[in-house]
């Protein structure tokens, strides 16, 4: 890992994402200042604006807000979940970074999707489809990424299970039959399938009690270190900030109100916002 | 019906009024232009239900003109009460001269089957679609299904036939196997038989497919690629009739039909009911080869 100005693998500049017709004022009557999402003249939502920040090949950073701030916003926009209202991003991996992903072709961004990112919902109903099996949906990743060999495709999604510890013999039962941690287990297996060199984690261990939580974090730290992933980590929870990533951004109101190394943003917060969350850290 | 052909100089020639002809007509130049993609067309109103192949009709009515000579099959056979009554139906309606022959046939109406007697290149078939969405069954949203065929995204087919074969080690799609069409488009090739469908592959004739209820036309033009899916390591298959022969004629190389006596024994026939009568009055045929049919090596063609 180099931290050379230009070796970076995702940057994202001025991403932002409006929902309803923006007023020329929209952007200066919202934020952390005025403490709303909301503009007062055209009643447009900002769910998020000016997000830039550069991400390093198997570098994990935070993104850490409260509900509402327009974190998982940034990574949806980044997965292609949802559309842009403005702003960029480039990856490095897709040829040579040169070419802003965002603004790709339908089926260029599924290939991007498919073959260099991978995205864990806190919901694995949005990231698994329950229709099929549990190595049917490993095998829909693979497929897509071109992988015409049933042989082949059993023997990967075998070894993805078996990493992220979800007992191999129930390969051909469906999700659905499965308890929450398990079902998490398998939607990591899915997102690392093609062996992505970015994935996104979106508030994948709320909802789950806390030692199943534990045992999530763990994989996940695991897996980081095993292939040394670049990840996106979206959490509100400070302890998974602190358990996972290395540095983190602070949102609120849709503005990043403070970014840094993670450690320095537990130990030393500069935003009033950033202390309060801190110092509501039980 | 047998009202119907004493008014029928009351009706236009073949039923259908030009304008709507013509619009089929088009329709189906936009089908053949682009292979296995699926148009969605007007679907006029007939004087027989929706479903009971008025797609296929349509397209018939559509081309047919006083010279042709029309054939129509259902399942394989010409003497079944749909078949029988849609050729009465367009006899009336045209006044062409109707067969049983494959082989004097320049258009012929199918349901569910692809004649066992090799078409040429001056032969049309039409196929009666009951439904020609080949992702309805795993998709159900008809703008999501258009999506995916806007975006060549089949994925979810393929995981489909994935499950199959994991679930029961084949895939056991019966009927309406998925073909990759020209290499662009899945297409579902109405419910023939698997024994059918890689017939449709570089074929000499022009295949056109008619979905009344769904109101959607798409074709299959000559010499055109049609690929069964498959996987690398786990293939098409078609039907194996080798231990078992027609009754008849002991025919083995045809699609069979499975008949069922009273006392629960059971016999096989061939299911093109023309075919049968030629093989059985020793009559020159020529069937459709392929490299499927190849590899079932078990096959002895000699009668007996």
């Amino acid at each position: 890992m180099t931290w050379k100005e230009d070796n970076w693998l995702l940057r994202v500049r001025n991403l932002t994402k409006i929902y309803g017709d923006p007023g020329e004022n929209t952007l200066a009557l919202t934020g952390p200042a005025f403490n709303t999402n909301q503009c007062p003249d055209t009643d447009s939502i900002v769910a998020c604006a000016d997000i830039s920040f550069d991400l390093y090949p198997g570098e994990v950073l935070g993104i850490v807000g409260e509900s509402g701030s327009g974190k998982s916003t940034v990574v949806k926009m980044l997965y292609f979940d949802l559309e842009k209202t403005g702003g960029a991003a480039w990856l490095k991996p897709y040829n040579d970074g040169c070419i802003n992903i965002l603004e790709e072709s339908n089926q260029r961004k599924r290939y991007i999707r498919n073959n260099l990112m991978g995205m864990v919902y806190q919901n694995p109903r949005d990231g698994l489809n329950f229709g099929f099996s549990s190595g049917g949906n490993i095998a829909e990743k693979l497929i897509m990424a071109g992988n015409m060999h049933v042989g082949n495709i059993r023997g990967r999604a075998y070894d993805l299970l078996e990493k992220t510890e979800v007992p191999v013999q129930r390969m051909d039962d469906r999700p659905g039959t499965f308890s929450g941690g398990m079902q998490q287990r398998v939607q990591i297996s899915k997102a690392i399938a093609n062996n992505p060199p970015l994935l996104f984690l979106d508030e994948v261990t709320t909802g789950l009690d806390v030692s199943v939580q534990a045992r999530v974090l763990d994989l996940i730290r695991e897996l980081q270190n095993m292939l040394g992933i670049a990840m996106i980590v979206v959490s509100h929870d400070l302890s998974v900030i602190r358990m996972l990533t290395d540095r983190t951004i602070v949102m609120k109101n849709g503005r990043i109100v403070e970014s840094g190394l993670t450690d320095q943003i537990l130990q030393d917060p500069q935003h009033a916002y950033s202390q309060l969350l801190v110092s509501s850290l039980l | 019906m047998v009202e119907n052909i004493k008014f029928s100089n009351k009706y236009n020639f073949a039923f259908i009024d030009e304008s709507t002809k013509k619009e089929i007509r088009r329709k189906l130049l936009k089908a053949v232009a682009i292979p296995g993609h699926q148009v969605p067309y007007s679907s006029p109103e007939m004087p027989i239900s929706r479903g009971w192949g008025t797609g296929g009709l349509h397209i018939t009515l559509a081309l047919i003109g006083r010279s042709d000579v029309f054939k129509i099959i259902d399942q394989g056979s010409d003497a079944s009460v749909n078949a029988c009554n849609l050729r009465e139906f367009v006899n009336a309606m045209t006044g062409c001269e109707t067969t049983f022959d494959t082989s004097k046939a320049t258009l012929v109406q199918t349901r569910h089957r692809i004649t066992e007697e090799e078409l040429n290149e001056n032969q049309i078939i039409v196929f009666q679609v009951p439904l020609p969405e080949p992702l309805r069954m795993v998709e159900r949203y008809e703008y999501k299904t258009l999506q995916m065929h806007a975006e060549a995204d089949y994925s979810k087919m393929w995981v489909s036939l994935y499950e199959a074969y994991v679930r029961y080690g084949a895939i056991m799609q019966g009927s309406g196997y998925p073909v990759m069409v020209n290499g662009r488009y899945i297409m579902s090739p109405s419910p023939i038989p698997r024994w059918d469908t890689p017939n449709l592959h570089q074929a000499k004739t022009l295949f056109l497919f008619g979905a009344g209820r769904e109101k959607r036309l798409y074709a299959v033009p000559p010499y055109t690629d049609v690929e069964p899916l498959e996987f690398e390591d786990v293939n098409f298959e078609i039907e194996d009739f080798s231990k078992s022969a027609c009754y008849k004629t002991g025919f083995k190389k045809a699609f069979l039909d499975e008949l069922y006596a009273d006392d629960g024994s059971q016999k096989y026939v061939i299911s093109d009911s023309n075919f049968l009568d030629k093989i059985d009055s020793e009559e020159e045929t020529h069937q459709y080869t392929n490299k499927y049919i190849d590899q079932l090596e078990a096959y002895d063609v000699e009668r007996g």
